[in-house]
């Protein structure tokens, strides 16, 4: 029973994180989503490709050298955010309207001995994006998600972006997903 | 002329039917029966390697009723079965007498009597050329070499190529093509990167953020003196790239200052590079090869394709190339570099594809459609330059004597001209001539 009240109290604290990590997004509240990455963090969104059923395993390019739609750490993932503040980011200005919705979150897995502790996740989004007069995409796919312990809270150290879409629908991807 | 389906249909003919296009690299099928699906114009196509170890580039359409007999992007077959009524090619030489050939109809023997010609029924095949590397393929039996299509360029087409130190190839693809729709015509991406200098403006914001690798200022290294837009009036091609000068004399200024491995590594292969061609001359550039292939020599290094999807729709494709055998650590920093400048998710290419897609947008209006645009700059500026053989040039950047020359060569095709006047080894009446320099285009 105990157990139980401990992982749904868990899960319910992950999830306000996670909700709240998405709506600084949606509110362009860019600086303050910075805080919420870890220094280390590594953001990475694959490349799938379509393949026959038997080679399904291998549709994403996982591999450490692999091209990916991004793959990197804060100190880039910052100057995204200063582009965007610039105001001559011409994809992003006047800038892009999104929802995001973050579903089936679980818990794969808790380290509560590491240092921080950590956590996984893993949830579907969709991030719905509304350019210009009439640009509207969606874009669908699941995320695993590190999490680690800070200051009362979490941090993300490592955000895994696996998308449906083989090839992008969407002209760019100057939001940030 | 950027909307206009009438004239996508007919480019899709004229122009992609017979053209060289790049359709992958040796690299994604490195083994027999490797395959992977891509594009030449609007059409899918098969590019396998044998089992006998050719290359070969196949219409990706079953002869019967023409559905697609591969259906996955990536994978390893010595036959391919069309779903739909089960014909079957093979490109195992050994049990048909060319790749592609008919080799098995459901119902041979008793539907078709036996009497169905099966070498005459196969997929339809290309022509191929495997350069460095790069596979190309065209639809024309009459088109030219790829060497004599691609003239002076191919110069500059080895500096992206060619190893750091100096190796001729020695290039290879990072895993993974990205490939993104973007909603505008084919010609805007193609005569971008055929050397438009003066969209400084686009990308202000990745030249405030620094995304230069050393740090300083601009999204790219400082480039060597001698910086300027050559174009090649009789072929199309065009682009950005160093006045010739003798190896020993060309300048190379430190780069990825902020990433000491990466920096230390360029430095050396470029004393190799120095060692190896000592006595030559280095030739450097980057830029458009007609019709929808572009290329980056350096920063960052990629090919791309432009496959034309509709008047108002284009696919790109984008490369990623490296020297084959640099350490991963290496490979990992240009990498970096790469996606963050390039494609959908580069914050370069973000700004470019917002431009391409907004100007076709406003070329659908009833106004825009009719509404000339202006190609004026450096128009009358041009002269040969005889360090590069074929090309002329103006001495900067900022022309778009390259963009003319472009699109020069777009109506040839679209006149439907012969390869032999394509090739100008015989003379069009009333043809126009590429406007140079007063001084130098000798007396009218």
């Amino acid at each position: 029973m105990q157990d139980a009240m401990k992982a749904m109290l868990q899960l319910h604290e992950v999830s306000e994180f996670l909700y709240k990590e998405a709506e600084l997004l949606s509110d362009r509240k860019y600086e303050e989503w910075l805080d919420t990455l870890a220094e280390d963090i590594t953001y990475r969104m694959f490349v799938l490709r379509n393949l026959s059923g038997k080679a399904q395993p291998s549709e994403y390019l996982e591999g450490p050298l692999d091209i990916s739609w991004f793959d990197e750490g804060k100190e880039t993932i910052t100057k995204r955010v200063q582009q965007i503040r610039t105001h001559q980011h011409w994809a992003e200005e006047p800038p892009s309207r999104t929802t995001r919705y973050l579903t089936n979150l679980r818990i794969l897995e808790t380290d509560s001995g590491a240092e921080p502790a950590l956590v996984r996740t893993r949830c579907n989004f969709m991030v719905n994006r509304n350019r210009n007069e009439a640009d509207d995409h969606c874009l669908y796919g699941h995320r695993i998600d590190l999490l680690a312990r800070h200051q009362g809270t979490w941090r993300i150290r490592e955000r895994k972006i696996y998308i449906n879409q083989s090839t992008i629908l969407m002209g760019n991807l100057s939001f940030i997903v | 002329m950027f909307v206009d389906d009438d004239l996508f249909a007919q480019e899709v003919r004229q122009i992609f039917g017979r053209a060289w296009l790049l359709v992958g690299h040796e690299s994604q099928i490195p083994n027999p029966e490797d395959f992977i699906q891509s594009k030449m114009g609007t059409d899918s196509v098969i590019v396998t390697r044998t089992r006998q170890d050719k290359v070969v580039v196949l219409l990706n359409s079953c002869r019967h009723r023409g559905m697609k007999v591969c259906r996955v992007d990536e994978g390893k077959a010595r036959a391919f079965t069309c779903p739909y009524h089960g014909w079957t090619y093979s490109t195992d030489e050994e049990r048909v007498s060319r790749p592609g050939e008919l080799a098995g109809v459901p119902g041979f023997d008793v539907h078709y009597e036996g009497r169905l010609d099966k070498a005459e029924w196969g997929l339809k095949s290309a022509r191929v050329r495997a350069y460095k590397g790069t596979i190309w393929a065209t639809w024309d039996e009459q088109a030219p070499t790829l060497e004599a299509y691609l003239g002076g360029m191919l110069k500059w087409l080895d500096s992206a190529l060619d190893h750091r130190n100096g190796d001729s190839g020695g290039s290879t693809l990072l895993v993974g093509v990205q490939k993104f729709r973007v909603r505008c015509n084919w010609k805007f991406p193609a005569t971008n990167f055929v050397g438009d200098a003066s969209h400084a403006v686009t990308h202000n914001s990745a030249n405030m953020i620094k995304l230069n690798p050393s740090g300083k200022d601009g999204r790219r290294d400082e480039r060597p003196s001698g910086h300027a837009a050559f174009g090649w009036p009789d072929l199309g091609h065009g682009g950005l790239g160093f006045l010739p000068r003798p190896e020993e004399e060309f300048p190379r200024p430190d780069t990825f200052q902020q990433f000491p491995a990466a920096s230390n590594y360029l430095r050396a292969m470029a004393r190799e590079h120095l060692r190896k061609r000592a006595g030559g001359i280095h030739y450097q550039g980057k830029g458009t090869i007609f019709p929808n292939m572009s290329f980056h020599e350096d920063q960052p290094r990629t090919l791309v394709v432009h496959h034309p999807v509709s008047a108002t729709e284009t696919e790109m494709w984008r490369y990623y190339l490296i020297d084959a055998d640099a350490p991963d650590e290496i490979k990992d920093i240009f990498r970096h570099y790469y996606m963050t400048y390039s494609g959908p998710g580069g914050m370069t290419e973000q700004d470019d594809i917002e431009n391409w897609e907004s100007a076709t947008r406003q070329s659908l209006g009833g106004m825009g459609q009719g509404l000339p645009f202006n190609y004026a700059q450096g128009l009358g500026e041009s002269e040969p330059c005889d360090l590069m053989p074929g090309a002329v040039w103006c001495g900067r950047t900022i022309t778009e004597q390259n963009q003319l020359i472009w699109l020069k060569r777009w109506q040839e095709f679209m006149e439907g001209r012969s390869w032999d006047q394509l090739m100008h080894r015989v003379e069009v009446e009333h043809d126009a001539v590429f406007p140079l320099k007063r001084s130098t285009a000798g007396a009218k």
